[in-house]
């Protein structure tokens, strides 16, 4: 982290400190929306720190944006923020303004597919995509759809479409949305950095970040409570079983922060032209198997008491478990990481890893 | 709590320029290597192939010019590290004092050692072996009963050191010995000597490992007097310059690319349109290996920095070298492949080699265990 990114994460912690509380947690899962969270992380400029300024963002890059949803993940944050961004860059990237608010993107499965018509000087949107993230609860969706042969990124009004509510193990709204001839606020041909499935890469490139943060806290909680927990007249941080399940968790949680960083930071270096699949799908691959197996550590080292809900363990326990396996599992992103890596053939591995 | 400190690093044009050149220069060299030939990693011993290195100026890269160095940065000398990793090229015979027999002479030597010694390592001429455990003494390092004892004109030693790989092939060691005893405090009176191998009172047997390879010695002192002018750094600070030894030891990125070999087969063997079970397999292994290079390259970012990254190397030697060992046992898992030696294709080869040698990974350099216990003080667990 460069000055500037120390701040911001510093920023970032006290804002979530402040309003991420365990209260709000709870609440976030009965259905309320932490519009005081929402609202701080707004005038602080955090939703879209790698926006440019002139497109309504903070200007910033999409390391800034690393810093912000690693810190997001550590803190649980019960709020659009990926999905905002992700949204924002989208449109961003395909020459439009972005509005504030928060903000998410459809359809998030690569098998479901919406059309734009063409209606008068403008467009309309059909079609129906699940599990969308706070689908509901956005005040826009950004779209990737098929306007007449063109894939377009289209810009709609949250109240644009019929909801189904649904959730994620985290009790994160996840929702199915359906469009019937919906007016379309702005639309423009897809174009950017986040290549031809912007969605579904800059989903798993979000995502890895917030898993990332996610590992964090788990470290930092289980560090915590194995140096509080006293069992056979010691801390349970005395035992070499749990000194050495720790140092493997403090392993994976390195990792998972260095791939997602780096995608980031190659998302970042790539112009219209590049292509940052091969960093996003190892931070995807990366990140999510660190998730399982931290989440795994954690709750061990916790005992029973980190099986209760009183216990904060698993607000980022379950959103790990819901996160590693949207925007494609380590199931997917490895095969597709496999393929790409073999058609480039054997002796292609190592000067293509040192290349980049 | 700690964290510990990756940042992303990337490489100035510089290193990338050399990169070119030592690829160009393995190619010649190793023109005739099989995969499994490059299977063996940092394990292949040739005095000539390391000369060469030491002609390029590729051994104590970043050493002062006026000790045969080459003053050039600890980021350039990584990509001659993992160059010759990856392509298996046979380092041994100058790796060991290249990485830490050098550095510590550096950091602790007289003056009249480091003109002594560092040109020739650098010239790639002289080949270390360390001289650290002994029969008794494996993780507990600190408890090596080896005696120097001071006489006119030096010290005579008496004791056995073990696993001393490549003592049989190279000239000199770096030794642990303990000059004092001090009743309950094992970590005091230690020392470090530089010890000519072929000195009278030395004798060094064979140890042959479960592959029937040669590397690993015992190396039995029977009144060696080593000279006092052969000490290194100040008797009795042993332990404390063991230790930086140690983090230079564990700190490069051969502790991750010890399997690369069965990664690069495996993509030969699937094809260039594999299966999704390979596939898989592939992407997986790539994940772990473009991760691991970042954080390796990491700690040598922290080490030209002038930082001391010995708790960020511990975690990359420990979840890469379960990395290296996961390699052969998925691909058994996926092909089922019999690993072979002397006959077979080179995957099997390369697999037989692999699978054989794998246990050692997590031994050498620290074990599994110790560096976790190092990672969970780090953590304030300790």
């Amino acid at each position: 982290m460069n000055e500037l990114q120390t701040i911001l994460n510093e920023t970032c912690t006290r804002l979530f400190t402040d309003h991420a509380t365990t209260a709000v947690l709870e609440g976030a899962e009965k259905g309320e929306w932490p519009g005081a969270l929402w609202q701080a992380l707004e005038e602080n400029g955090l939703t879209l720190p790698q926006v440019p300024e002139a497109r309504g963002g903070a200007g910033g890059s999409w390391n800034d944006a690393f810093v912000v949803l690693m810190a997001a993940g550590r803190f649980a944050a019960p709020v659009p923020l990926a999905e905002t961004m992700l949204a924002a860059s989208i449109l961003a990237e395909a020459g439009l303004d972005v509005p504030m608010g928060p903000m998410t993107v459809a359809p998030v499965h690569i098998e479901e597919g919406l059309n734009l018509a063409q209606q008068g000087s403008g467009w309309t949107l059909s079609g129906r995509a699940t599990r969308v993230p706070w689908g509901a609860r956005a005040e826009h969706v950004v779209v990737v759809a098929d306007g007449g042969g063109t894939p377009t990124v289209a810009l709609v009004s949250g109240d644009s479409a019929r909801a189904e509510a649904d959730a994620s193990l985290a009790r994160e709204p996840r929702d199915t949305l359906q469009w019937s001839g919906a007016p379309v606020v702005a639309a423009a041909p897809l174009r950017g950095r986040l290549g031809p499935r912007p969605v579904w890469a800059g989903g798993a490139l979000v995502r890895s970040a917030q898993m990332a943060g996610g590992l964090e806290f788990l470290l930092a909680q289980s560090v915590k409570y194995v140096t509080e927990r006293k069992q056979f007249g010691r801390p349970l941080a005395a035992f070499q079983a749990i000194q050495q399940n720790l140092a493997l968790l403090a392993g994976h949680t390195a990792a998972a922060a260095m791939a997602a960083q780096q995608a980031f930071h190659v998302v970042e270096r790539t112009g219209d032209d590049g292509d940052p699949s091969f960093e996003i799908a190892v931070a995807k691959v990366r990140t999510g198997e660190a998730a399982g197996l931290g989440a795994g550590i954690a709750h061990q080292a916790h005992g029973a008491i980190g099986f209760t809900y009183e216990h904060s363990l698993h607000f980022v326990t379950r959103r790990l478990w819901s996160w590693r396996a949207e925007f494609g599992a380590e199931s997917h992103w490895s095969v597709a990481l496999g393929r790409a890596v073999s058609a480039r053939g054997a002796d292609a591995l190592w000067p293509h890893m040192t290349a980049r | 709590m700690a964290t510990f400190n990756f940042e992303l690093s990337t490489l100035p044009p510089e290193a990338e320029a050399l990169r070119d050149e030592v690829r160009t220069f393995l190619r010649q060299e190793l023109a005739q290597y099989r995969g499994a030939d490059r299977a063996r990693s940092w394990g292949g011993f040739n005095r000539d192939f390391s000369r060469r290195m030491g002609e390029r100026g590729w051994s104590g890269m970043t050493w002062p010019k006026k000790y045969g160095g080459h003053e050039r940065s600890a980021l350039e000398r990584y990509v001659v590290l993992e160059e010759t990793l990856a392509a298996g090229a046979p380092v041994s015979a100058h790796w060991v004092a290249d990485r830490q027999s050098g550095p510590l002479l550096l950091r602790f030597g007289t003056e009249e050692q480091r003109q002594r010694f560092l040109p020739r390592i650098a010239r790639g001429e002289l080949a270390f072996a360390i001289g650290m455990s002994e029969p008794d003494s494996g993780s507990d390092l600190a408890s090596i009963r080896t005696r120097a004892e001071k006489v006119a004109g030096g010290y005579r030693v008496n004791g056995t050191k073990i696993w001393t790989s490549n003592a049989h092939l190279s000239d000199y060691a770096i030794a642990l010995f303990r000059t004092k005893v001090v009743p309950d405090k094992k970590h005091e009176g230690l020392s470090q000597f530089l010890v000519d191998l072929k000195s009278p009172g030395i004798s060094i047997r064979p140890i042959i490992d479960l592959a029937g390879g040669h590397h690993f010695n015992e190396v039995h002192f029977q009144d060696c007097l080593v000279p006092d002018d052969m000490l290194v750094g100040k008797e009795g600070d042993g332990w404390k310059q063991v230790t930086t030894e140690l983090g230079f030891e564990r700190s490069g990125p051969e502790r991750y690319l010890s399997s690369l070999q069965l990664v690069i087969e495996l993509i030969r063997e699937a094809g260039q349109e594999p299966g999704e079970r390979a596939a898989a397999l592939i992407g997986h292994f790539t994940a772990h290996l473009v991760t691991l290079r970042q954080m390796s390259l990491s700690i040598a970012t922290m080490l030209q920095a002038g930082q001391n990254p010995n708790l960020e190397a511990a975690v990359v030697k420990d979840i890469g070298t379960t990395f290296e060992q996961e390699i052969p046992e998925a691909v058994h898992a996926l092909i089922g492949a019999e690993p072979r030696v002397g006959s077979g294709s080179d995957f099997e080869k390369t697999l037989g080699y692999l699978v054989q040698h794998a246990p050692s990974f997590s031994l050498r350099g620290g074990t599994r265990e110790v560096l976790r216990g190092i990672i969970a003080r780090g953590l304030g667990l300790r």
